[in-house]
């Protein structure tokens, strides 16, 4: 039974790539839906072809607002989390110091907690403080439970680096400025890039901590939650489908770009 | 988890020779260290402290809430909310099973049998991640709609007859019923449980398949004591991944269930923002914590692996 014995010997990779398309059918979803013209206000079910959506992707109020709002929230904590979570990084790998568990802890937690708990909680502390909230508050929380992740990701890439290149810049009369800028950072930098663009990607798609601290202010995902209830106007689909087509394109960019450079150095 | 010790500065076996002393002052690690860990102290730890003094006390929104160590909140919101308590364990836990069986294939496949292709699959579990979630979670109500072609298939292969009778499903629907917030939950927490997995199956040394097949153990033999013994560090982290964020979602529970799947980040989120009955919210909050905090720590024990971050 020659069937039988390859089907055996390719379990594993059926499987596999039934959860892959287990994955991407909301994808798939998304990007067809994206091309219907539904008859009521919620875009479940396929009516019609259509390219309205692609033409006019700011056509329903506030949508676009709310898209620049996340990008401008995501920018900002992109850049605040990545250069506080860059410093502890660095502390933690090349120093001794004391309370390192302590420091540790407060570092896993907020990976290792509920949003709802996190978000919940700073509820109430902008609510004790009679804090306004708005894009602050949101900026706040968002350089809060990014940090620890970008913690993380420049950790690993620090504690895999060979130290005897900075004592060789050092041998080679490099003052401390000078080596961090032309050799620890440059070896440092993909974690740092890694840890960004998680950074990015978590707060830019961020609703539960959001949504409890954001007052009147609509982030994209707050408008998409929003459009749950009052009706889903086909043009979220036209930016989930375009914001997955850019992603994809920008890491294939990249890994072209990085295989060109491999083979210039080879 | 640290190389670094704070005992003073061993030296290595096998190098003689002595680490050069630093010549940075004493003090650099506390203000490299500064900015972020106030950050956490006052956006995370203290949020806490003023959680927990919100649920014992008492008052109202009008004259305001003072500290009563009313701790009858606690019993009040668990005798009342139990029912979601136990969803979101039973919920999270099936989900978190439903990733591990779902997810260790394609983990699998991309570290062992991928070839050339290893790339272009890890960007395609990847890049849905820049689709807003809240998007996929809406696509789901297409996949699944009544008399859609999904559903219609079940139904006639009588699965949904099998589903009905365990309480998953109701009638000849899927949406809003536990099958589909589960669903949806095994779906948004997928992606957590491969990346671990597929760290922890790739460092696993392909030598040692060979090597348990020239000792005459099949496959599944070479599977089970070998690879995913390997791979337990991943199965762990995998596990806790998938299982917190989906105890505290109350999302799948509200886009793809009814009010029969309330969660307890609903009933969290209801009390925070709808009924602004703090006291009781913060109780569930923190009750919420002190479980998934339980619970991690006694399946970590259990599990042996302490290497997570």
């Amino acid at each position: 039974m020659p069937f039988v014995n390859w089907l055996k010997r390719n379990l594993v990779v059926i499987a596999g790539l039934l959860t892959l398309g287990y994955l991407l059918l909301p994808n798939v979803i998304v990007t067809v839906f994206s091309f219907n013209k539904p008859k009521g206000r919620f875009n479940y079910e396929w009516q019609q072809f259509s390219l309205d959506a692609w033409k006019d992707p700011c056509g329903v109020s506030d949508l676009c607002g709310s898209l620049s709002v996340s990008l401008q929230i995501a920018f900002w904590a992109t850049l605040g989390a990545t250069l506080l979570g860059t410093l502890i990084a660095f502390a933690l790998v090349r120093y001794r110091f004391r309370a390192r568990g302590a420091v540790n802890s407060l570092i896993f937690l907020p990976m290792a907690m509920p949003e709802v708990v996190m978000a919940a909680s700073l509820l109430t502390l902008f609510l004790n403080m009679g804090a306004q909230l708005g894009f602050w508050t949101i900026l706040i929380a968002h350089i809060m439970f990014c940090l620890s992740f970008v913690v993380t990701a420049v950790k690993a890439r620090v504690m895999s680096m060979d130290p005897k290149l900075e004592e060789a810049a050092r041998d080679l009369y490099a003052g401390p400025f000078q080596t961090f800028v032309r050799v620890t950072l440059p070896i440092a930098a993909p974690g740092i890039a890694a840890g960004a663009l998680l950074a990015f990607a978590l707060s830019f798609d961020d609703f539960i901590i959001t949504n409890f601290n954001a007052g009147s202010t609509v982030t994209f995902p707050m408008f998409v939650w929003g459009s749950a209830q009052r009706g889903t106007p086909v043009q979220i689909n036209v930016i989930g489908t375009t914001m997955f087509v850019v992603a994809v394109l920008l890491v294939l960019a990249s890994m072209v770009v990085g295989n060109r450079r491999n083979r210039h150095k080879a | 988890m640290s190389t670094l010790t704070e005992a003073p500065p061993p030296l290595a076996p096998e190098a003689p020779e002595p680490k050069p002393p630093k010549r940075r002052g004493r003090w650099t690690p506390y203000w490299l260290l500064l900015p972020g860990i106030l950050w956490l102290l006052v956006f995370f730890a203290l949020p806490m402290i003023y959680q927990a003094s919100t649920s014992v006390q008492t008052g109202s929104l009008e004259e305001g809430y003072k500290v009563t160590w009313h701790f009858a909140t606690y019993w009040d919101a668990l005798s009342a909310y139990w029912p979601q308590f136990v969803r979101s364990v039973l919920y999270a836990g099936t989900a978190t099973i439903l990733c591990l069986l779902l997810g260790y294939p394609l983990a699998y496949l991309i570290a062992f049998r991928a070839g050339r292709w290893r790339n272009l699959i890890m960007i395609l579990v990847i890049a849905p991640f820049f689709t807003s979630f809240l998007i996929r979670t809406l696509a789901w109500k297409t996949i699944l709609a009544d008399g859609g072609p999904l559903v219609g298939a079940l139904d006639t292969l009588h699965v949904l007859d099998v589903t009905n009778w365990l309480g998953w499903t109701a009638g000849d629907r899927v949406l809003a019923t536990p099958l589909a917030v589960v669903c949806g939950l095994t779906y948004n927490f997928l992606p957590f449980m491969i990346l671990p997995l597929y760290t922890s199956l790739e460092r696993i040394d392909g030598r040692l398949h060979e090597a348990a097949g020239d000792l005459y153990a099949r496959p599944w033999t070479t599977f089970r004591k070998v690879t995913f013994p390997l791979s337990m560090p991943g199965v762990v982290s995998g596990t806790l991944l998938t299982f917190i964020p989906a105890t505290g979602d109350y999302v799948n529970a509200d886009l793809l269930g009814s009010t029969d799947t309330r969660m307890v980040g609903n009933v969290i989120q209801t009390q925070f923002l709808r009924v602004l009955d703090y006291p009781t919210a913060a109780a569930l909050s923190f009750i919420l914590m002190a479980a998934i905090l339980l619970m991690v720590t006694l399946y970590i024990r259990r599990s042996g692996t302490e290497d997570l971050v």
